[in-house]
């Protein structure tokens, strides 16, 4: 059977089996690579999408889960790299590797949607779900304090 | 400005100068597809090309790992031929040795934070040549001797006429000389003729790692493209002896026998989807459809393996008090690594002689993008195209066409950015790269292969295990007269780059480079390398060899100062004396950190290091919560002399970032080996830093008129011994064994 859902706002169709992690049919089916595939446990945040709105774990999500859905991915944040988060941590330079940082930018986004002026103890709460090896926390600190107030 | 990352496409006119001299299309030497097409009014060079749209092409020769260097290297080039920086587009050289070499390895390799250093010298002559030829033109043009002739970004002037030219409008009717122009020292900018270097721009890969664009080898799509996955040996050296399909519960709903040809057994699911196992003198691969199907085909592979290879029944904890017993035995073999008067006679004699002995456990480097890459070749296989993100790509490309037993030239390379290096990727065997090419050859299709987060722990290559045995020696003024350092450790350049290692003469600079720490005047000095050879697999980490080094050399030289009753900082501050430039760094982060200012409840430590010339010295404040032994780092200072800072803002990215790495070591991270393998799998037994668990770091970067030396992980190694030395500091208790784990300073702490 097939899966419908939206992603980044598209009808999307999966016919991978039920128990297919979301991250893989997004990555290879949707060919959408800006989700990065880190731990495949929950562990790490490189996968994290918004689900309906919220932040998830695309590796822990399976495919059956979002039918009916609407997925956004770090493509569909903005279609110009405008959102203020994105424009944020390019202020801030947060990136080195960059690997984690499709993960860690759709973590802050949740986090601004949900509470548009965290302070910083919200934040580093919220944003401990996901690792980046390069440690670029300071910066990603930093980042939402200043998307918080330019938004 | 733009940037290209692949192959270099330069088909536009224009010219280009060669590091050798300036030539004529010379596109035969460089695998750059169309170029040789683009007319024989081209003029090409290995380094620049001026378009005559004023665009300027840089090459930049380094792999960027999240360091920065894509930018900072097109950038010293950028600063003397004075280009417009928003002009610049920043194409990443081919793999081509003889032409983008890293001047200190001889080959195109980018590790040991060395690339601006390395290349700096070179980049700046490649661009003063490429101005002089501007300056040459448009003086020939104008009829005006060159003398008059100055530049502004993209610009040559005429100051006495007032005319001006771009750089692309005099690459419309530029001519090129035979010989590339001589640059003489003295023709160089001034530091403060400097217009970029020192002056942050946007690192030019950094929009695209904001909005999902950037390639890593993980992402590649390739046209009929299947997915691999690799059961590698849990031992460096065992073969699959029986690998058992019937147990494989894909395989037990098999609608038929496996088809075997060859190494390859083609197995038919009831479901109608195909999978194929590969067996592989170390392993056996699995190629699939989807990467789902291939990682659980992988996982419930049931493989029983030779017990050949060294490392079956090795165990890391038992073999740690092995090594401590070579280290401590001073007629045990040792290699002589560095001398300095006669330690051995100065300790004989010394008033007063301290011992002490530190540990370090094995450490994962953890890169975010669990190891991949993907590999097509050929239906005859006698070409490849390659996908992958490596520290050293003309050793990939040697790899795949070693494993296919062609020549590197039918190889075709695709640079993609690295998710993470710390110098898991520059082994000489590239491994994940090969079993990319295997795989794709197995079935002469194209191969994304995957390492999972687990396959990429279980095939880790760990920085050692070792010991540090040090002594020192105190004449009865007091005065430090002996050191003698030995260290025993698991040899690593062997088994990293056989071929380096040969080069350097069977010195193994990776395992044990800094540890007769020569920046301390110390008028007698003896420090020995005690090489094991457990058998595990070894490898470079952030730090090198000097992460677990400076533990034992600045715990040590803590423990001497505390010992005679003197400050910290002054004890170090008096071991390099004659060196300026560390007495200013020294000062400058106790200053930071208000050094003389005892904490509440906490307590600070002092470190300093010259890190291949960049001057660092670290203060950490730790707490400790005496019932649980969790150790909390609530600020850490910071302040580096590296020369020239050619990124201000980078070095300051990339201190914190050495920081944190620094931190995981010091406080969690350990991988334990059973029976030869290692037992931890994935984030939640191996303890990476989190940020909530991360300090307030405050860096200064002083900017001072030498040459640059690295940036890119010198605070990694003192983060531990500052936190240790404030531990000691505070409870009077000395941590002499890395990870600092809970456990392990709750049992110290008593």
């Amino acid at each position: 059977m097939a899966f419908d859902f939206k992603v980044n706002g598209k009808a999307a169709r999966s016919d991978a089996p039920p128990s297919t992690p979301l991250l893989w049919v997004i990555r290879e089916e949707l060919k959408l690579s800006g989700t990065k595939f880190g731990c495949g446990t929950g562990l790490c945040g490189a996968c994290m999408v918004h689900i309906d709105g919220k932040r998830a774990f695309s590796c822990q999500t399976q495919v059956s889960q979002v039918a009916g859905k609407a997925v956004t991915t770090i493509e569909g944040l903005s279609p110009d790299s405008s959102h203020p988060v994105q424009k944020a941590w390019l202020a801030e330079r947060v990136p080195q590797c960059g690997y984690c940082q499709s993960g860690q930018i759709m973590s802050a986004a949740d986090l601004l949607a949900h509470n548009p002026k965290p302070n910083r103890s919200q934040i580093v709460e919220h944003m401990s779900t996901n690792i980046c090896r390069c440690g670029s926390y300071p910066r990603i600190v930093r980042a939402i304090e200043r998307a918080a107030k330019e938004a | 400005m733009t940037i290209q990352i692949g192959n270099a496409d330069i088909s536009r006119r224009g010219f280009m100068i060669g590091a050798a001299g300036f030539t004529f299309a010379v596109a035969s030497r460089l695998p750059l597809g169309g170029a040789a097409a683009a007319g024989k009014d081209t003029l090409l060079s290995p380094w620049v090309t001026i378009s005559i749209d004023d665009m300027v092409a840089i090459m930049s020769p380094a792999a960027e790992m999240g360091q920065g260097s894509l930018t900072s290297l097109p950038l010293i080039l950028a600063e003397e031929l004075d280009a417009d920086w928003s002009k610049v587009r920043v194409v990443v050289a081919p793999p081509n040795d003889e032409l983008y070499k890293n001047p200190a390895f001889g080959y195109m390799y980018t590790a040991g934070s060395n690339a601006v250093t390395a290349y700096f010298k070179d980049l700046r002559r490649f661009g003063a040549q490429v101005r002089k030829v501007l300056l040459a033109n448009a003086a020939r043009h104008w009829a005006v001797p060159v003398g008059e002739l100055t530049t502004e970004p993209n610009v040559v002037v005429h100051g006495k006429s007032g005319r001006r030219l771009t750089y692309g409008e005099i690459a419309a009717f530029a001519e090129v000389p035979a010989k590339a122009p001589d640059v003489a020292e003295g023709e160089l900018k001034k530091t403060d003729q400097f217009r970029l270097i020192g002056k942050d721009v946007m690192r030019v890969e950094l929009p695209q790692k904001v909005n999902g664009s950037a390639q890593y080898s993980i992402d590649v799509q390739v046209p009929g493209m299947l997915y691999g996955a690799v059961l590698r040996a849990p031992v460096e050296g065992a073969a699959p002896d029986a690998i058992d399909y019937g147990n494989h519960p894909i395989v037990s709903a098999l609608s038929s026998k496996p088809a075997i040809t060859g190494v390859v057994a083609t197995v038919w699911l009831a479901s109608g989807v195909l999978v194929r196992f590969v067996q592989l003198p170390y392993g056996v691969g699995v190629i699939a459809d989807t990467p789902w199907v291939a990682f659980a085909a992988k996982d419930a592979l049931k493989v029983t393996w030779t017990r050949t290879g060294k490392a079956w029944g090795f165990n890391s904890e038992k073999g740690l008090n092995d090594f401590a017993a070579a280290a401590r035995d001073m007629s045990r073999p040792a290699k002589l690594w560095a001398k300095e008067g006669d330690a051995v006679a100065a300790l004989q004699n010394a008033a007063t002689v301290v011992e002490s002995e530190y540990r370090n456990d094995l450490v994962y480097h953890a890169q975010m993008e669990p190891l991949n890459a993907v590999a097509s070749v050929s239906p005859a296989g006698d070409a490849c195209e390659l996908w992958c993100g490596v520290q050293s790509k003309t050793i990939a490309v040697t790899v795949a066409a070693d494993a296919l037993k062609i020549s590197p030239d039918k190889i075709t390379y695709h640079d993609m950015l690295m998710g993470g290096g710390f110098g898991r990727r520059g082994h000489r065997d590239e491994e994940y790269v090969h079993d990319a090419v295997v795989l794709s050859n197995a079935v002469k299709k194209p191969v994304k292969m995957m390492w999972t987060r687990e396959d990429d722990v279980h095939n880790g290559r760990f920085n050692p295990l070792s010991v540090h045995f040090l002594r020192a020696g105190f004449d009865a003024s007091g005065k430090l007269i002996a050191y003698h350092h030995r260290k025993a450790t698991d040899e690593v350049t062997a088994f990293q780059d056989p071929v380096r290692f040969g080069r350097q003469n069977g010195r193994d600079v990776i395992a044990f480079v800094g540890i007769d720490a020569p920046y301390y005047a110390i008028p007698n000095r003896l420090a020995e390398a005690v090489p094991q050879s457990s058998g595990l697999r070894t490898s470079s980490l952030r730090g090198i060899s000097h992460l677990t080094n400076i533990f034992a050399i600045e715990s040590f030289m803590d423990e001497l100062a505390r010992k005679r009753g003197v400050d910290p900082a002054v004890f170090r501050r008096d071991l390099v004396k004659t060196n300026p430039r560390a007495l200013n760094i020294i000062d400058r982060v106790a200053h930071m950190a208000d050094w003389g200012r005892k904490r509440d409840g906490s307590a600070l430590g002092f470190t300093y290091m010259n890190y291949s010339g960049t001057q660092i010295a670290l203060v950490a404040e730790a707490a400790v919560d005496r019932k649980t032994g969790v150790v909390r780092v609530p600020n850490v200072w910071t302040a580096l002399d590296p020369g020239i800072a050619v990124q201000p803002d980078n070095i300051v990215a990339q201190t914190e970032s050495s920081i944190v790495y620094g931190l995981g070591f010091a406080l969690w991270e350990r991988i334990t080996v059973d029976d030869g393998a290692a037992q931890e799998s994935n984030f939640y037994d191996y303890h990476v830093p989190r940020l909530n668990e991360v300090p307030q770091m405050f860096i200064e970067v002083v900017s001072t008129d030498n040459h640059p030396t690295g940036v890119g992980q010198m605070a990694t190694p003192l983060v531990a011994p500052a936190i240790a030395n404030a531990l000691a500091e505070l409870t009077g208790v000395r941590l002499r064994e890395t990870p600092m784990s809970p456990d392990r300073v709750k049992q110290a702490l008593g």
